[in-house]
């Protein structure tokens, strides 16, 4: 290497070639990595999983059902006026995450949430009679104790967020359409 | 791997292939008649032997039950079924390869122990020791894969709670989760990929043991007295010697392994593995196997989602930082009389948090489980730094073998 260019610093033209060889091997190795990685996350036929509607006409008032949408079950509950009140009331209650119970439904009757605990992804318990509703009386989950009130919002426990209201439109009075 | 010059192999074959490929050498040197071992070795230093075995025993076992299994929603649940009913001898395979898991568990939290009691992650083991912990939380990984293989409600329900916790990553947390799951809930594309990561990891796992093994043999094990060997006055060959010793051991671990076995194959098996996975329905109690209780204990008494994540790695991750906030410079705990009582409170403070894990998080227990995560990390934080400075260790033997020697056993 004695003969090869050398400037003053005592960096030689290999050096360069070295460290520009190793940099494009780096971002080689990225570039053919990506596939794989990318191939683990879901496949086209599951992103295409259709949307799915809802007859409500037989549910009761204070009365849920819990569908499946995208393989994750939604909770369909069809408040009565106490529970309505009990939202609207706890608005101004204080809330780890912050959200008017209006914001939450589009109709107040029907709460139309998707029914998995933001904390690790349990099903709240509440849906059917004689199960526990937590202190606030909407949903229990049974795994690490989180509360959640009359419009799915969390109220006490580890979970962070309110449950997910999925994107739904009423095709007409008594139809949901999610997703 | 130094030591004594390579033998003359009597067997002409052996010599046939030593000089070729020197395997037999490099056997007598690694477990065998020409591996200079401190002599006061006791029991508990049989554990790594033990792991060894036990890994083999899963491996071979696995083997075989992956010939029938099948890794579908649909199919995986009566697969393991049709094991345990038709195919031959599957329930022994399956009972074997589920209660040897346990033990594999059992046998690796003794031998964690024995290291940090003996101070084996002190200068110069540090890195023998990171890859020891490396080695663990493959482990982990490897047995959380396998038990969602069933497909069973906790095995289900055990995949959701857990791919869940990296949701509380900021910002990609749920992008990543969907990743993990390759769908927007724990479906078939997630038991898949688990079944072919639990496929291979074990045999990372071997290939990280031998490096373990390497890194034993640059200094030699740690012993119970913690000083170095001096000359070969201090040691005797690996084998017979320590061979035979751990045969006892080995002996203990067969037979406990035949009892779960062969007497209660379900005993550390949840009810809830009997029901097919269902999406719609939690178990009321969600349950991890007991060798994860501790540390599901410590991710449930921290009531903020991503804070209790953050605890959950971190009481793991803080075994790293263990070469240096002991700060101690003497090695075993049988010459420290203050760190000796810390680490059996330590211990007392593990088992109760694993107690824990296993109730349901409300009232009195919520509260004393936070106070154990709080003395967890304490321990670590600064007990042991304190310790190591305020102590007044024990004078050390001058050699391995002046005790020996002089008849005082080796305790």
């Amino acid at each position: 290497m004695a003969d090869s260019a050398q400037d003053d610093d005592g960096v030689t033209r290999r050096d360069f070639f070295n460290v520009a060889a190793v940099a494009a091997s780096v971002v080689g190795a990225g570039l053919a990595a990506w596939p794989l990685i990318n191939s683990m996350n879901p496949a086209a036929d599951v992103l295409a999983l259709s949307s799915t509607e809802i007859d409500l006409t037989p549910i009761e008032v204070g009365q849920s059902i819990t569908v499946v949408w995208r393989g994750k079950p939604v909770f369909i509950r069809r408040r009565t006026e106490a529970e309505i009140e009990q939202a609207r009331a706890d608005d101004k209650a204080s809330l780890p995450d912050q959200e008017l119970d209006a914001d939450r439904v589009q109709n107040p009757e029907w709460l139309v949430m998707v029914g998995i605990c933001t904390h690790l992804g349990c099903i709240p318990l509440g849906q059917k009679a004689g199960e526990p509703r937590g202190d606030f009386g909407g949903w229990f989950c049974p795994c690490h104790g989180s509360h959640y009130d009359t419009s799915g919002r969390i109220r006490r426990g580890p979970a962070p967020r309110n449950l997910e209201i999925p994107e739904y439109i009423f095709l007409d009075d008594t139809t949901i359409r999610i997703g | 791997m130094a030591g004594a010059p390579n033998r003359e192999y009597k067997n002409s074959l052996v010599r046939w292939i030593e000089y070729r490929l020197p395997i037999f050498s490099l056997l007598d040197h690694t477990i065998g008649r020409d591996y200079p071992t401190p002599k006061n070795l006791n029991y508990w230093w049989s554990l790594g032997a033990v792991l060894t075995i036990a890994l083999i025993i899963q491996i071979i076992t696995g083997i075989f039950l992956a010939m029938y299994y099948v890794p579908t929603a649909e199919g995986a649940f009566d697969s393991v079924e049709r094991i345990m009913r038709d195919v031959n001898s599957g329930w022994m395979i399956r009972y074997i390869h589920s209660n040897g898991a346990a033990l594999f568990f059992a046998a690796v939290y003794i031998h964690i122990l024995r290291g940090m009691y003996y101070g084996s992650y002190k200068r110069p083991r540090e890195l023998l020791w990171f890859i020891g912990i490396i080695i663990f939380i493959l482990m982990m990984a490897t047995a959380f894969m396998g038990y969602v293989l069933p497909w069973g409600q906790m095995s289900f329900w055990a995949a959701t709670v857990i791919t869940n916790l990296f949701s509380a990553i900021p910002w990609v947390g749920d992008s990543i989760t969907i990743w993990l799951w390759g769908g927007f809930s724990v479906g078939s594309a997630t038991l898949q990929r688990f079944y072919s990561l639990h496929y291979v990891l074990p045999f990372v796992i071997f290939g990280a043991t031998i490096v373990h093994i390497w890194a034993i043999h640059v200094h030699g094990p740690n012993n119970p007295k913690g000083i170095s060997v001096k000359g070969p006055q201090d040691t005797i060959p690996y084998h017979p010697y320590f061979t035979t010793k751990y045969m006892v051991v080995f002996g203990i671990f067969f037979i406990a392994l035949a009892f779960l076995v062969f007497y209660e194959p379900n005993y550390l098996n949840h009810s809830d593995q009997f029901k097919r996975a269902n999406p719609l329905v939690t178990p009321a109690n969600i349950v991890p196997e007991w060798y994860f209780l501790p540390f599901y204990a410590i991710l449930r008494s921290i009531p903020d989602k991503l804070m209790g994540v953050v605890a959950f790695g971190g009481s793991l991750m803080i075994l790293f930082i263990l070469p240096w906030v002991d700060t101690s410079r003497v090695r075993s705990g049988a010459f420290r009389p203050v760190f000796k009582q810390f680490f059996w409170i330590f211990v007392a403070d593990v088992i109760l948090l694993g107690y824990i894990g296993s109730q349901p998080p409300a009232g009195a227990l919520l509260i004393i489980g936070r106070l154990a995560t709080v003395y967890y990390f304490a321990h670590f934080i600064i007990i042991l730094p304190l310790v190591g400075w305020m102590e007044r260790p024990k004078p050390l033997p001058e050699s391995i073998a002046e005790p020996v020697l002089k008849g005082e056993g080796g305790q």
